[in-house]
Order: structure tokens, then C-alpha cells, then sequence
């Protein structure tokens, strides 16, 4: 029990302290290192409370690909970081307020799950070795939840076509390989024999 | 000092006999965990062994910036194409894609109320949405490098 706390309590605390030094870092690119161990603490913590699909998840979705991604944006753009922090305390107050309202609002969300939704007088369920966590998730995502299942995947959908309409812009005279045209192509599409008449040359 | 006591916030470790199946259950992540130490004292064990054990003479030439004899020319920051980012993207959409499959796989054979078919299905629906998406990037060129 004691373990579990001591655990708890120190995973915890590399959570809030990572969480702190993304935003605090000088260095963008430590921010992001900082936001990976973040995750990691709180993959940890998922698996404290027995959720050990969600941890696992964390770790290959958030730290394989949404950090990278992040890495890709923060090592790869051409931002004057330093110009970026200039107007940090113009926007201070605005940003205050902004956090205090979007803090205030998820407190008001918890305590009203806790109190009145999901979480109220309901026993945890708690994942077994027969009815493991990513079982009891399939059970609920692929009966009860089955319209939201299908409505992520449109999410992904629009995720996609958005990356693509955003981004892919074809660039003209760019030669690239197309096998099959190559392949197909005739000696006679190709090349003519003119008989040639002595200096007089060939014209089109 | 309620609020240090943090089993309280979860119920579990309240209920007889949930306590005890926890900590069978945490464990199992003994070995990850005798891992992880074992991998932090290498790591800092080699660190500090370096800078104890090894001869250091430091001087300002030793120092100094060396890239083929002179110094660099400019930041090693530049614009890189956006074809990377389109690229990373589309892995975690589909990184996504796969992450909910597993659930299914496992859980489609025993779901409650006999929901197969409906679980079944409704995977076959979501990898049909996601197909769609996927001959749309395919017949768009965005897996094609220019």
C-alpha cells in the first residue's frame, strides 16, 4: 500500500514538474524532451490505476508519434524563438485570464462527474486478469459507445483529407518515374529515321 | 492531511480483497521496474565514471569549435519541406487506426449480450472509413516522394 502511494506520489510530481518545464523551458526542443517524460510519468500513473492499455497507449501513440511530430515542428521551423518570447508580458494578463476560465471549467466538469455523471457512487471497475482493461474497453467502445467508435473514425477521416488539403501542393516540371508508361513505350513512338538530302539539313 | 492520503481518492484499495489483487497485479511490473533502475545506474555509472576516472587537460584550441577546420556558418535551424509533417501526420492517423484494433481483437470474441456481429461490423465500417481515406491519399500522391 505504501508502495503504491510512494509511487503514486512520485510519479505525480515528475508529471506536474515536467508539465511546468514545457512551458518554462528556454529551449523549445528541451520542452518537447520535458512533454515526452511527462507522458511517460503519466503512463505510469494510468498503470497504477490499473489501466494498463491506456498506459501502453500513452507510450506508443503520444510518445511515437505526437511527440515526434512536435519534434519535427519545433526542430524543423525556422522561428526566431527569441522574438517569440518578446511580447510575454503584454499577453500575460490575457493569458491569465484565459487559464483561470479553462481551469475553472474543468473543475466544474470533475465536480459535476464526480457528484452527478459516470463517477457518482458507482464501484471503479477494476480490470482482472480474466477481464483485463483493454476488454472491458472493447466491451464498451464496440457496443455502447459503437456511434462515437464510427465517429472517430470520420474524425480521422477529416484529419487526413484536412493534412492533405493543407499541405500536399504538387510542384510542376518535376519528373518522376512512371513505370508503367516507360515500360509500354515503342521504338516507333520514339524514334523516326529521316533520309536526309546532303546539306539541306531536316526541318520540322 | 486527508489530502495526502492518496489510496483514498480511489475506492479500490478500500474494498477487502481489491487491495491484495492491486498489488498482485503492480507486481508484474516489478521486473520493468528493476529494468529501469538498473538502466539509470548504467547510464549515470558510466557519466560519473567519466568525469572521475578520466584525464581531463582542458585548454581553449582543445575547446574550440571544430567542423572540418572552421566555424559554423549559420543556425542548424532552416525550413525543412512540408512533406515531413504530412508524412508524420498520416502515421498517427494511422497509428490511431491500429490502436483501435486492439481492443477489438481482443474483445470480439467473448462481447457481452452476444454484440459480435454489431462489434464486428462496426470495425469493418471504421477500416472501410479509414480505406476510403487512405486511396484518397494514395490517388493524391501524399505517399509519393517528389
Amino acid at each position: 500500500m505504501t508502495v503504491i502511494a510512494i509511487a503514486f506520489y512520485l510519479l505525480a510530481l515528475v508529471t506536474l514538474a515536467s508539465g511546468l518545464m514545457v512551458i518554462t523551458a528556454k529551449n523549445p526542443v528541451h520542452s518537447v524532451l520535458y512533454l515526452i517524460l511527462a507522458f511517460f510519468s503519466s503512463a505510469g500513473l494510468f498503470i497504477l490505476l490499473g489501466a494498463e492499455f491506456l498506459a501502453m497507449l500513452l507510450v506508443v501513440v503520444y510518445v511515437g508519434a505526437v511527440a515526434v511530430l512536435f519534434l519535427f515542428v519545433v526542430m524543423m521551423l525556422d522561428v526566431d524563438f527569441v522574438k517569440l518570447r518578446q511580447g510575454f508580458a503584454n499577453y500575460l494578463p490575457i493569458g491569465l485570464v484565459v487559464g483561470l476560465v479553462l481551469m475553472g471549467e474543468l473543475v466544474a466538469i470533475s465536480i459535476a462527474v464526480a457528484t452527478k455523471g459516470a463517477a457518482a457512487g458507482n464501484q471503479p471497475l477494476v480490470a482482472t486478469a480474466a477481464e483485463p482493461n483493454i476488454k472491458m474497453i472493447g466491451h464498451a467502445l464496440y457496443s455502447t459507445y459503437i456511434y462515437l467508435f464510427e465517429a472517430a473514425g470520420f474524425v480521422l477521416l477529416v484529419a487526413m483529407v484536412g493534412a492533405i488539403v493543407l499541405t500536399l501542393r504538387t510542384r510542376p516540371n518535376v519528373k518522376r518515374q512512371d513505370i508503367f508508361s516507360q515500360v509500354t513505350r515503342r521504338r516507333k513512338d520514339a524514334v523516326e529515321i529521316v533520309p536526309v538530302k546532303t546539306g539541306e539539313g531536316i526541318s520540322e | 492531511m486527508r489530502l495526502l492520503k492518496a489510496p483514498d481518492m480511489r475506492p479500490v484499495f478500500n474494498s477487502e480483497g481489491l487491495g491484495d489483487l492491486m498489488n498482485a497485479f503492480l507486481l508484474q511490473y516489478l521486473p520493468v521496474i528493476i529494468f529501469i533502475g538498473v538502466a539509470t545506474v548504467l547510464g549515470l555509472g558510466f557519466m560519473i565514471g567519466a568525469l572521475v576516472i578520466a584525464p581531463k587537460a582542458p585548454d581553449t584550441e582543445k575547446l574550440s569549435a571544430y567542423e572540418c577546420g572552421f566555424n559554423a556558418f549559420d543556425s542548424a535551424r532552416q525550413k525543412f519541406d512540408v512533406r515531413f509533417y504530412l508524412v508524420s501526420i498520416l502515421f498517427i492517423i494511422f497509428d490511431l487506426e491500429a490502436s483501435f484494433l486492439f481492443p477489438w481483437a481482443v474483445s470480439l470474441f467473448d462481447m457481452p449480450n452476444g454484440g459480435m456481429h454489431v462489434a464486428f461490423w462496426s470495425m469493418v465500417t471504421f477500416l472501410v472509413e479509414l480505406g476510403l481515406g487512405y486511396i484518397y491519399v494514395w490517388k493524391k500522391g501524399a505517399l509519393e516522394w517528389e
